[in-house]
């Protein structure tokens, strides 16, 4: 941090005793970033954004919420009828829920396609994947707080998963419920931890920021920043281009909230939740979908072992695999620009995850041009995880990528200083 | 990196961000019921005020012997064009339960403009009661309960036929072709002039299966017209400011290289 001095005596001050303007000077104004950046490294910032909005319209919200299966459904209903901007609030938050997981899982892409999980970048990737689940378990708790029947079903039928634990199962299950059934005590903790998460995933975005700013935005061309001829500083280069993508992207989200506030949702969810009803059939929300069909797609047993079991450590194992990807992967070769087999296989992995996102929303049994919903979910699970544990493997040893360019600035410019 | 290889990335980034915008809209099932033309469909949608009033007559009259609007006050009814007195008037035409009193009893009262819709029946099981065991739901939020929203609606109300030929109804049961699984408990609740319109319309099965599909989307989306007048400006606002930062940035990134 080179020393700067402040003329403004307040602020000089303060610096002397905490560097704070100096420390937002160098990882804000002056933090060299590589010139070479496209629009898909946007959505680092925008997931803040959205973050920091659901945050904010969450406090304002919880203010009107009565967290209680007598009053949960009714008092969502007074935020919307009787709460000034009620209505608008809450529909930001509940868009605001789907807008944040298109944007973290484009981000997630990103980062696999360009290969941002490498060396000395493992740390960075890991905090991502656990801040994803930390999301997940947020957006799932959030989803039962408005008590419909969608918020109810779903939490039961996600809650039994833990059934398939072995031997302690169903004590964990009942555990997690506070008693025997999902009910009041169920809702109070979710709404509880729904408060809490956010501060929690706020804490570990920081943390992947600060992994993020020691070694530097990874880049399109994948090459290291060779010198101050590579990087930009951030500021105004990237606030304006971040700043523009905020814009494009609010007009999506925004969309949303004024003219199709209900898109994302569940019509099942504006019925109060009934214990003794059941809704036809259980979805969750899109953003859960492929993991759904992961879970739905076991339905054999192996030796001992229930298929029940094999379908939610497959579920969970379809997330936690990425924790390895730094290791699975050994191509030295970060972007995929350069790595001529990769680059197709991972567009087919794309695909395959929207193949598991639609098997997830329909039935099991359902049937496209006669094949059944079930073998295309089973099909495209075993690709999901033959792509991570075998494909990823193989074709980083044996590939032949292309010349990488000398530097980025050579890459940028054509007979640019290397 | 090129300008137009820049603008396939973004328009990339927006056609992966639909895709899944239509996963979603994938995850709906069933046969639709036909589209209606709705005043209130479309960007700059509104309440037809006179088609809301009617339909809250049809309400009144017809659906509110077993129908419940327990989210929905009197006072709302302002929302579809209703003057303060004639709300009066209709809150004070129903019994509302009220009380402990001075004597610890409870009594009835003739409804105020701010009361909730007086419920039909005391409890579910009191309305189960009444209707050979079936409950009929709350209507408050049922254009948004259900797919299809109003366009369901109307096709249910006007849906009545006769089973086809084959198919053994339960008893009590009626066949409708929109209803999932095709019987309803529900006796067909419009008749060719079951309401009288005060504005000479002609009360057809479809005219009060219209109005009074309206007028639940209303009770549903109360503050709808608000909602669309408020993102009309506000997409204006952000396409402005977008194109503004857009030029701005081009301005700024001019000397990389």
């Amino acid at each position: 941090m080179a020393a700067k001095s402040y003329s403004n005596p307040i602020v000089k001050w303060i610096e002397y005793r905490l560097p704070i303007f100096s420390f937002l000077d160098h990882e804000l104004n002056e933090y060299p970033t590589p010139k070479n950046l496209n629009y898909w490294w946007n959505f680092g910032s925008l997931a803040g954004i959205v973050l920091v909005i659901m945050i904010l319209t969450g406090i304002v919200l919880a203010m009107s919420y009565t967290p209680h299966v007598d009053y949960a459904f009714e008092s969502v209903e007074r935020i919307m009828r009787d709460v000034n901007y009620g209505w608008l609030l809450r529909y930001i938050h509940m868009n605001g829920g789907s807008m944040f997981f298109i944007i973290v899982y484009i981000h997630l892409f990103r980062g696999m396609y360009y290969g941002s999980y490498k060396a000395p970048r493992e740390l960075l990737w890991i905090i991502g994947v656990v801040i994803l689940l930390a999301m997940m378990a947020t957006a799932f708790m959030g989803y039962v707080l408005p008590w419909g029947q969608m918020s109810f079903w779903a939490a039961t039928v996600i809650t039994n998963l833990f059934s398939a634990v072995p031997l302690v199962g169903e004590s964990i299950v009942t555990w997690l419920w506070g008693g025997f059934s999902v009910d009041n005590p169920t809702l109070n903790r979710f709404f509880s931890l729904h408060y809490l998460l956010p501060f929690v995933i706020f804490a570990l975005v920081f943390v992947h920021l600060w992994a993020l700013h020691v070694h530097k935005s990874n880049n399109p061309v994948g090459v290291d920043i060779k010198g101050p001829q590579d990087t930009i500083p951030f500021h105004p280069y990237y606030t304006i281009k971040d700043t523009f993508g905020l814009g494009v992207f609010m007009i999506f989200f925004m969309f949303f909230v004024f003219f199709a506030p209900n898109f994302f949702g569940e019509p099942d969810n504006y019925i109060k939740a009934n214990p003794l009803v059941t809704p036809s059939h259980i979805v969750p929300e899109w953003y859960f979908l492929p993991y759904y069909a992961i879970l739905r797609a076991i339905t054999f047993d192996i030796w001992f072992v229930p298929a029940k079991l094999i379908g939610v450590v497959a579920m969970f194992g379809s997330i936690l695999i990425l924790l390895f990807l730094p290791w699975l992967d050994r191509s030295r070769v970060r972007s995929a620009t350069f790595r001529p087999v990769y680059k197709q296989v991972f567009w087919v992995f794309v695909v395959d995850c929207f193949i598991l996102g639609w098997v997830g929303a329909n039935t099991p049994d359902a049937e496209f041009h006669g094949v059944k919903m079930l073998w295309i979910g089973q099909a495209a699970t075993f690709y999901y995880f033959f792509h991570i544990v075998i494909l990823i493997p193989l074709i980083s040893v044996m590939e032949t990528p292309k010349a990488l360019p000398a530097s980025i600035s050579q890459a940028v410019t054509p007979g640019g200083k290397s | 990196m090129t300008g137009t290889r820049k603008r396939r990335a973004l328009a990339l980034a927006v056609a992966v961000a639909l895709a899944l915008a239509a996963g979603a809209a994938m995850a709906a099932e069933g046969s639709k019921p036909p589209e209606q033309k709705w005043s209130f469909d479309g960007l700059f949608g509104t309440y037809d005020r006179a088609a809301a009033q009617r339909g809250f007559l049809v309400y009144n009259t017809v659906c509110a012997a077993c129908h419940g609007l327990s989210l929905v006050a009197y006072r709302n009814l302002a929302g579809v064009g209703f003057k303060e007195e004639e709300i009066k008037a209709i809150a004070a035409a129903k019994e509302v339960p009220d009380g402990p009193n001075d004597q610890g009893e409870m009594f009835a009262r003739p409804g105020r403009p701010a009361d909730r819709f007086a419920r039909p029946f005391a409890n579910d099981n009191a309305a189960r009661a009444a209707n050979n065991g079936a409950l009929p739901p709350d209507l408050s939020l049922i254009t948004k309960a259900r797919k299809g929203g109003a366009d369901y609606l109307y096709a249910l109300l006007t849906g009545y036929k006769e089973p086809p030929t084959g198919m053994t109804m339960m008893e009590g049961m009626q066949y409708n072709a929109y209803f999932p699984g095709n019987q309803i408990a529900m006796l067909p609740p419009l008749a060719e002039g079951g309401v009288e319109y005060a504005d000479g319309t002609k009360a057809t099965v479809q005219q009060m299966a219209h109005d009074v599909s309206t007028f639940l989307t209303w009770a549903a989306e109360p503050e709808m017209e608000e909602r669309k007048r408020m993102g009309v400006k506000v997409l204006l606002f952000l396409i402005v400011l977008t194109a503004m930062l857009y030029a701005m940035k081009r301005q700024i990134w001019t000397d990389v290289h």
